[in-house]
């Protein structure tokens, strides 16, 4: 697993939106979906539609997205299940008997599930992790947080690698799997992972005190985005906050 | 945490995602999980000033790392692990709060795994739940275990053991106040925590190999033990030699007020959340009225199987009832633990 | 200020597993000089560089005893800002050296903490890019680079704080003959005080005129880095081997240029 996340390193508009104008539109556009009566179809046929535009827009290929939307599998199955365990009136689909508010709720999670990584997948695939932890740093995360999660992101590949290249001499040592004895050497692997791990934080912390660190990070955001950036990041957002409340009143 | 059967999928690592809970429980559990970590970052102040960021980075990244790590459990299954429990006991409560919702955080922003509008959730659930629990549990049983560092195995298998049902019961709990369909939470609760106390037992042998190896290399590194170190000897350049305390950046405090403290939280979450648990309002009968559905009667959940009727036979009040069997089970959960641990040290005895 | 560059005495330290790495040491280095130190794993070679800007030892709060003098300056508490500008340490591990998001950060993340803003700072780090030859991989992230060039950039990071004594952990390891000649001459043409570790002794001889060689935590041998690398019988007793035909007496060294 790499540090880049998701990034798809091309250049589009939605890549040139600044990362806190993307991260509040990603929130504020999961919020309004999240919101919407479930029973409401039409709005989230429209917000499917802006989401695909914006997908367009931003050349992410289409495997890029589906092969990131497999995460949703489980709830997938979860949300199959509801049909037959929800309580309520029953239906009868094709010789099942389905609870109706089941079905319903089944969709509700299909729906604002796959809605919301899609969203998701649009802001990881389109921000590069450094901007996207100045964004955050922009809207005013704490530091401290800021910057543990930029060491973390930093250091996710070396420490992937290390995992690696310790299965890779385990495995070449015979190691294949299923037996007892395994879980030792796996955990073991682990164990001496974590000690890897700690020892080059240690170092690392090492190297940033002889670099006349005291305890505060420089900033790494420069600029703000202005006003016509925020209102260009923001408009499918605020198309979503609108279609949820029309939804709301219709559903009334 | 949530795993609905097994897949190779290497990626495995389930969150609840956007739309698993309404809007309202969705923004009071974010403003939960943002209370947790501005408090742990207060609390872990003087340790990150001390180790730096770098330290907590890079033990996310593990967590992160160790996540996606297949472990054979044996009989041909495969567990996998959250590392609440066992992240608490090498970097201590507060810091690993702040680890498992950076955690969280990555994955939701830089690989899209799990929705945004559920961070809150997700770091209440496996952030602070899974952290807390573990960890308390830990300190309580190092105070009746043997006073080694190897204690800390034991210990530290019993809190990842407990807090993985725990937190499928706080699961459990949000969905009912806050779910978006409505499915008997006495068998919805009956499900969780009997499929998380496997998850959990998974959970546990990982938790205590893992820990082992790191206590049988580097004893110092383990944040729960500090306080359990021996005294270095020093030889100066003369040849003499003098007895110093080791340095121990930031001792652990004793466990005394924490032992109850942890169990009394424990003791609340469960009951509290079974309260809610029997209690489930009906947002989308709601809904169902709104769409036509009429006469949708509520069905109470009391028919099946005996183990559905997660209530204590007798009291007739089903809100009390629930609330004592949520009691009962970690009561019950955190008796066999203590067995557990005391076998374990016990046979850890025997071998040295 | 006056004073010898590097002045170390008495050293002991533990770390905190109890372990002892370094059970008295002694040394001077002038103003200037290019010394290499030398010495079998475990010798305790990076746990005494750790300790000349004040990373480890009993000033960090660390178990240990001994003075500590650089450029006439001792190694308190109230001079450690101070003394980390003049000490600039290049980590083993790139990896450990090179935290920041980009090249750019992190060449910038010194500078930075010595108060350095604004074009200054952009100058400052362009400048130190420059000197190792990576000006052009400014915005890349760390793990995009490769091992080469990541030490490169290592250096870079602390040049850019302008430190009076250079002190490198194992300069040469793992790196490619050209990456390793290239490193060299950017090394030799630097104006400091340099400390260097190197289990490459051919690259000792090659940069630097006077070794030092220690064992157990100890400094056993100190001298002409040419004496030391052709007393055969201290050699072997340090379990220190010169590569397969390699002769420091006919090879040219630093004290002839
Ligand atoms: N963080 C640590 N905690 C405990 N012991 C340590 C630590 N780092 C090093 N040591 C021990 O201190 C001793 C000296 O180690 P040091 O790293 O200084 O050796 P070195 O001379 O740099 O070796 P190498 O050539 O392998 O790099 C060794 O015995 C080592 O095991
Ligand atoms: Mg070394």
């Amino acid at each position: 697993m790499s540090g880049d996340g998701l990034l798809v390193a091309v250049d589009s508009p939605v890549h040139r939106v600044p990362a806190q104008v993307k991260l509040v539109a990603l929130f504020v556009f999961v919020l309004a979906v999240v919101s919407t009566p479930a029973a409401i179809f039409w709005a989230f046929g429209l917000y499917a539609v802006m989401l695909v535009a914006a997908v367009a827009v931003a050349k992410l290929p289409a495997t890029v997205v589906s092969r990131r939307l497999a995460v949703e599998t489980p709830f997938i199955v979860f949300a199959l299940l509801l049909p037959f365990v929800a309580t309520g009136p029953q239906v009868d689909v094709l010789g099942l008997h389905l609870s109706q508010s089941g079905v319903l709720g089944a969709w509700n999670v299909l729906a604002k599930g796959t809605l919301g990584v899609i969203a998701a997948i649009l802001l990881s695939a389109t921000t590069a992790p450094r901007d996207l932890l100045a964004g955050l740093e922009r809207l005013r995360l704490p530091a401290t947080l800021v910057a543990i999660l930029s060491f973390m992101v930093r250091y996710l590949s070396v420490v992937s690698d290390d995992l690696h290249r310790m299965r890779v001499a385990r495995e070449s040592r015979g190691y294949t799997g299923g037996r007892v004895g395994h879980l030792k050497a796996v955990a073991g692997g682990v164990g001496a992972l974590f000690v890897r791990s700690f020892e080059r934080g240690e170092r690392v912390h090492l190297a940033m005190r002889s670099r006349g660190y005291t305890g505060r990070m420089p900033l790494l955001s420069v600029s703000g985005a202005t006003r016509a950036q925020w209102f260009e990041g923001l408009a499918i957002s605020l198309a979503a906050v609108t279609i949820a409340v029309a939804a709301r009143v219709v559903s009334l | 945490m949530l795993r609905f059967g097994r897949n190779k999928n290497q990626n495995e690592r389930v969150h609840v995602p956007d739309g698993f809970f309404d809007a309202p429980t969705s923004v009071a559990t974010g403003l939960i999980a943002a209370g947790a970590v501005g408090f742990s970052l207060q609390r872990a102040n003087r340790e990150l000033r001390e180790t730096g960021p770098a330290l907590a980075g890079l033990t996310a990244a593990f967590v992160f790392a160790v996540q996606m790590v297949n472990f054979p459990v044996g009989a041909g299954t495969s567990g996998h692990l959250l590392g609440g429990a066992l992240a608490a006991a090498l970097v201590g409560p507060w810091t690993a709060v702040l680890v498992m919702s950076t955690v969280l955080l990555v994955q939701g922003l830089l690989f899209a795994d799990g929705g945004l509008t559920a961070l809150g959730t997700n770091i209440t659930l496996m952030g602070l739940i899974t952290v807390l629990v573990g960890y308390f549990l830990t300190r309580a049983l190092l105070k009746v275990l043997p006073r080694r560092v190897g204690s800390v195995v034991p210990a530290a298998t019993v809190g990842a053991l407990v807090s993985v049902p725990v937190a499928a019961l706080a699961f459990t709990g949000l969905y009912s106040i806050g779910g978006a369909v409505d499915i008997p939470i006495g068998k919805l609760a009956t499900a969780m925590v009997g499929w998380h106390v496997l998850v959990g037992i998974g959970e546990a042998v990982i938790t205590a190999a893992v820990l082992s190896a790191v206590v049988a290399t580097r004893p110092d590194l383990v944040y729960a033990a500090r306080h359990l170190q021996q005294d270095l000897v020093l030889v100066d350049a003369d040849g003499n030699t003098s007895t110093v305390s080791p340095d121990r950046p930031i001792a652990a405090k004793p466990a005394g007020r924490s032992l109850g403290v942890g169990i009394a939280v424990t003791l609340l979450v469960a009951g509290g959340l079974s309260l809610f648990a029997s209690a489930h309002p009906d947002g989308l009968e709601f809904v169902g009225a709104k769409l036509g559905f009429e006469g949708a009667a509520k069905n109470s959940a009391v028919a099946g199987s005996p183990l559905a009727d997660y209530g204590v036979h007798g009291i007739g009040n089903a809100q009390v009832s629930g609330a004592l069997a949520g009691i009962i089970g970690v009561l019950v959960t955190i008796v066999v633990g203590l067995a557990i641990a005391k076998l374990a040290s016990l046979r850890a005895n025997k071998a040295s | 200020m006056s004073g010898p560059a590097i002045q170390v005495e008495r050293l002991v330290f533990a770390y905190p597993d109890g372990r002892q790495a370094l059970f008295g040491v002694d040394f001077t280095v002038e103003r200037g000089e290019r010394v290499a130190l030398l010495g079998p794993n475990g010798a305790g070679k990076t746990t005494l560089v750790l300790h000349l800007n004040g990373i480890l030892g009993s000033v960090a709060g660390g178990t240990g005893s001994g003075r500590i003098q650089i450029g006439g300056t001792g190694l308190h508490r109230e001079h450690l800002t101070e003394i980390r500008r003049k000490v600039g340490l290049v980590f083993q591990d790139p990896d450990d050296q090179l935290f920041m998001p980009t090249v750019r950060d992190d060449v910038a993340f010194g500078p930075a903490n010595l108060g350095l803003r604004g074009s200054e700072l952009d100058d400052r780090v362009h400048e130190a890019l420059v000197q190792v030859g990576m000006q052009d991989q400014a915005d890349l992230a760390p793990h995009h680079l490769s091992f080469g060039q990541r030490r490169r950039v290592a250096v870079a990071t602390v040049l850019a704080m302008r430190p009076e004594v250079l002190v490198l952990d194992e300069p040469s390891s793992n790196l490619d003959p050209a990456a390793r000649r290239e490193l060299a001459d950017i090394l030799a043409g630097l104006d400091v005080t340099l400390l260097m570790i190197t289990h490459d002794l051919p690259y000792a001889l090659q940069l630097c005129e006077r070794s030092l060689l220690m064992d157990g935590g100890r400094i056993v041998a100190d001298g002409k880095t040419r004496d030391l690398l052709g007393d055969a019988d201290l050699m072997a007793a340090h379990r220190l081997e010169l590569p397969y035909g390699f002769d420091p007496l006919s090879v040219p060294g630093p004290e002839r240029s």
